[in-house]
């Protein structure tokens, strides 16, 4: 396989193939950028950023509200960090805890149990954002505070699924994708079946791929492969962290605790079945009912255009904002605002090529 | 002294405050030098030379860490800012604002450990305050410490002085004061053998004197670590940075533990490190000055400074491909994305 | 959206813990999705919790790979 995808790469530098690849992960958005992989591509192969970003695809609405909730004098929120600095409607987490609210920033979910137990008379609200990967440690948390008994915590789900919003990108026809780098850690939880429908059903090539270059590069060779031999199947690239049938585990443990609901994804609308929120046996620590929080609507910033970056119908440079009023130093929509967002890493990987 | 926390009173230049003052902070820091008397101020003799002066506050928690605490730092912090101007650091003054209630024991262990980092970097401790506020007002200590030094001839540290062709060094291996605080803070525990490289670099200063003006210029990369330094000066000098990833010395346990957390050592705060700008022709020189020193035994050379992109630092990955290394936007974080 | 590293199990904890071994680093995890695990076994790492085992021997080939793309950029 080695010197096979060596050849491949040199074939690459050279290769006349046209096709547009989308690279669902935020982490492979942040691995590609980081590696600077583009520069070996030839600009007849484009990667396109997809929606599979945590800290892009969470509504203006629900930040607000978990903004809002954090104002209570009662609350910690609790958040990981990727999501301080995405605007809201109204700003940010960040401008929020600049201003007194009690927002603590965590690497691992467990850590507000610790937080719910020291501060017995405050109600400790964990922001879920995440897909399949960070949905089963959130469910996992869940119920060791319930085994605890820990009455003072709740989590404001925005956990989202990967294979619906995939859908829908494919059965939007003004969307043109040749073909997928799959999500290598979704795919540890989830396995290669849900991939595998979805190349049967649209017939595009899918790879499931790790986040080092080396992967990534294997991932890119791999569908350009199948293109060229006509294939349309679900490969897997990253073999010595998934297992084809996924994590059982997992899957039982968000199937325990959590149920598919319809979530609104920023800048691409309402997708049903895309969310996951609490089900009968664990909707007390919802969030949502606890405080009876009502989800306002979104607000459309004139002429942002993440939801097309996100579902690859627009490049970043083709967004009327992008470079001017909208920059990495000040962005107006969240995919300017995570360091290796689609646009912020569009705008550094530009301007070097100026 | 009778108590074993700081009151109110301790600030109120009354009794109590003589009694702190004397017993903690004079009884330390002046051991080894002529017992002064306590003025308003303190009168100083200068060598003759251009005079530099620093200032720098520390606000760090947790006070105590692996390879150092609030006092050491405090020192090498101003003693590093003063050898970065290209001078020799003299005179340090300090400013304590204590928070009522502070531990007398863990204030008497950081006074020690500035007296000790002082005398270690030949600095004296010549003149302070102490001010006390009430709970609350502060997190338990803040230090503030301002500095003097003395500038050899022929020496020029500026970003003014750095040329298109100048060879990029870096003293030692980058990130291990900001990962040994990170795995201190509250939250995720976790066990890491690094510890902070917070130290004095008076003998860097010292060794790269002869050099004179064939040094460019010098910065230690503190908050926002490499990577922000790096811009600055390139934004300052009016030219590019480019280093090679695979070049920046990271120690393995430094890398894979901000691996797991999403953060990047070249934006980790470093404490005892320097960003050193010369011209190419001496730089093995300089290198070899530098390895034959304890603080800088793993300086190694990164890249070099380039006339275009002007004001930024590239970086080639370990592809071989080139990308941009910004400065630090917003917060270094932990994420999961 | 995932964010993982390899470490090696060198404790099992009661309640599903475990310490894992990163390059030194020794972290605390869950293995709440992963009960099997034992001492010794490479594990992926995502926000705390260990997630899946790793094969080390593909882990191994992977690596060559880049060693083998870095000589063909030189």
């Amino acid at each position: 396989m080695n010197s096979n995808v060596l050849q491949l790469m040199e074939q690459m530098k050279n290769e006349k193939i046209n096709c547009s690849l989308m690279e669902v992960c935020g982490t492979h958005t942040m691995a590609i950028a980081k590696s600077g992989i583009r520069g070996i591509l030839p600009d007849n192969i484009r990667l396109l950023t997809g929606p599979g970003c945590p800290v892009c695809v969470t509504s203006q609405a629900d930040i607000d509200a978990a903004i809002e909730l954090s104002c209570h004098p009662d609350v910690i929120l609790v958040t990981f960090g990727d999501m301080m600095r995405v605007p809201g409607s109204k700003g940010s987490l960040q401008e929020a805890r600049s201003q007194g609210a009690d927002i603590r920033i965590v690497y691992s979910p467990l850590e507000t149990l610790e937080i719910a137990r020291e501060n017995p008379r405050r109600q400790v609200v964990f922001l879920g954002i995440g897909f399949e990967t960070t949905a089963p440690t959130v469910a996992a948390t869940v119920q060791r505070a319930d085994q605890l008994k820990l009455k003072n915590l709740s989590v404001y789900s925005v956990h989202k699924l990967v294979p619906p919003v995939l859908r829908a990108i494919f059965t939007d026809k003004t969307v043109q994708v040749d073909g997928l780098i799959c999500p290598g850690h979704v795919s540890v939880v989830t396995g290669i079946y849900p991939f595998a429908e979805l190349a049967v059903q649209f017939q595009k090539p899918m790879v499931i791929t790790g986040f080092d270059p080396e992967d990534i590069l294997q991932g890119i060779a791999l569908l350009i492969g199948q293109l060229k031999s006509g294939e349309a199947k679900a490969e897997l690239q990253y073999r010595r962290a998934v297992r084809p049938e996924g994590n059982p585990t997992a899957r039982q443990l968000l199937t325990q605790v959590f149920e598919p609901v319809d979530a609104l994804w920023r800048g691409l609308g309402a997708i049903p079945a895309s969310g996951l929120n609490f089900n009968i046996h664990y909707r007390d620590y919802d969030a949502r009912r606890r405080f009876q929080i009502e989800v306002g609507n979104e607000t459309e910033i004139p002429g942002c255009s993440c939801g097309a970056v996100l579902s690859g119908k627009l490049e970043p440079d083709q967004c009327p904002l992008f470079g001017n009023a909208c920059t990495p130093i000040q962005p107006v929509g969240p995919c300017m605002v995570s360091q290796e967002g689609a646009c912020a890493a569009t705008y550094r990987y530009q301007l070097l090529r100026r | 002294m009778k108590h074993s926390h700081i009151l109110l009173a301790h600030g109120s230049g009354g009794r109590l405050s003589q009694q702190l003052i004397e017993e903690m902070f004079v009884s330390s820091f002046d051991k080894h030098a002529v017992p002064r008397e306590l003025n308003d101020g303190a009168v100083l003799a200068l060598p003759p030379g251009k005079v530099v002066m620093s200032t720098d506050s520390f606000v760090i928690s947790p006070l105590f860490f692996p390879g150092g605490d609030i006092g050491k730092l405090a020192v090498s912090g101003t003693v590093n800012d003063l050898v970065a101007c290209g001078s020799r650091p003299l005179y340090l003054s300090t400013a304590f604002i204590l928070e009522e209630g502070f531990s007398l024991d863990s204030l008497r262990r950081i006074v020690q450990s500035m007296a000790d980092t002082a005398r270690l970097a030949g600095v004296e401790l010549v003149t302070g305050d102490t001010k006390v506020v009430e709970k609350g007002s502060v997190d338990q200590i803040f230090i503030n410490t301002a500095g003097i030094g003395v500038v050899p001839d022929g020496v020029v540290y500026q970003p003014g002085r750095i040329n298109a062709g100048d060879r990029v060094l870096v003293t030692g291996t980058i990130g291990d004061h900001g990962l040994t605080i990170l795995a201190e803070r509250e939250g995720f525990k976790f066990n890491t053998p690094v510890t902070s490289d917070c130290a004095p670099l008076h003998e860097i200063g010292q060794s790269l004197q002869p050099f004179g003006e064939k040094v460019h210029c010098m910065r230690d990369p503190t908050r926002g670590g490499l990577a922000t330094v790096l811009n600055e000066l390139a934004v300052q000098a009016g030219l590019g940075i480019q280093v090679e990833e695979e070049r920046i010395p990271i120690l393995d346990a430094v890398r894979s533990a901000c691996n797991m957390l999403g953060m990047d050592p070249l934006y980790m705060a470093n404490e005892g490190k320097m960003v050193i700008i010369c011209e190419p022709g001496i730089s093995e020189k300089v290198l070899s000055t530098l390895r034959s020193i304890d603080v800088s035994k793993n300086a190694t050379d990164i890249g070099e400074v380039i006339s275009q992109p002007a004001g930024m630092v590239l970086i080639k990955t370990a592809l071989g491909i080139e990308r941009i290394l910004t400065a630090l936007e917003g917060e270094h974080v932990p994420r999961i994305c | 959206m995932c964010l993982g590293v390899p470490g090696q199990i060198i404790e099992i904890q009661p309640d599903l813990g475990a310490v894992a071994d990163i390059d030194g680093n020794q972290v605390t995890i869950s293995v709440a999705l992963l009960p099997e695990v034992e001492i010794g076994d490479y594990v992926l790492i995502h926000a705390g919790f260990a997630m899946e085992i790793i094969d080390l021997q593909l882990a191994i080939e992977t690596k060559q790979l880049l060693q083998e793309l870095q000589e063909l950029n030189k």
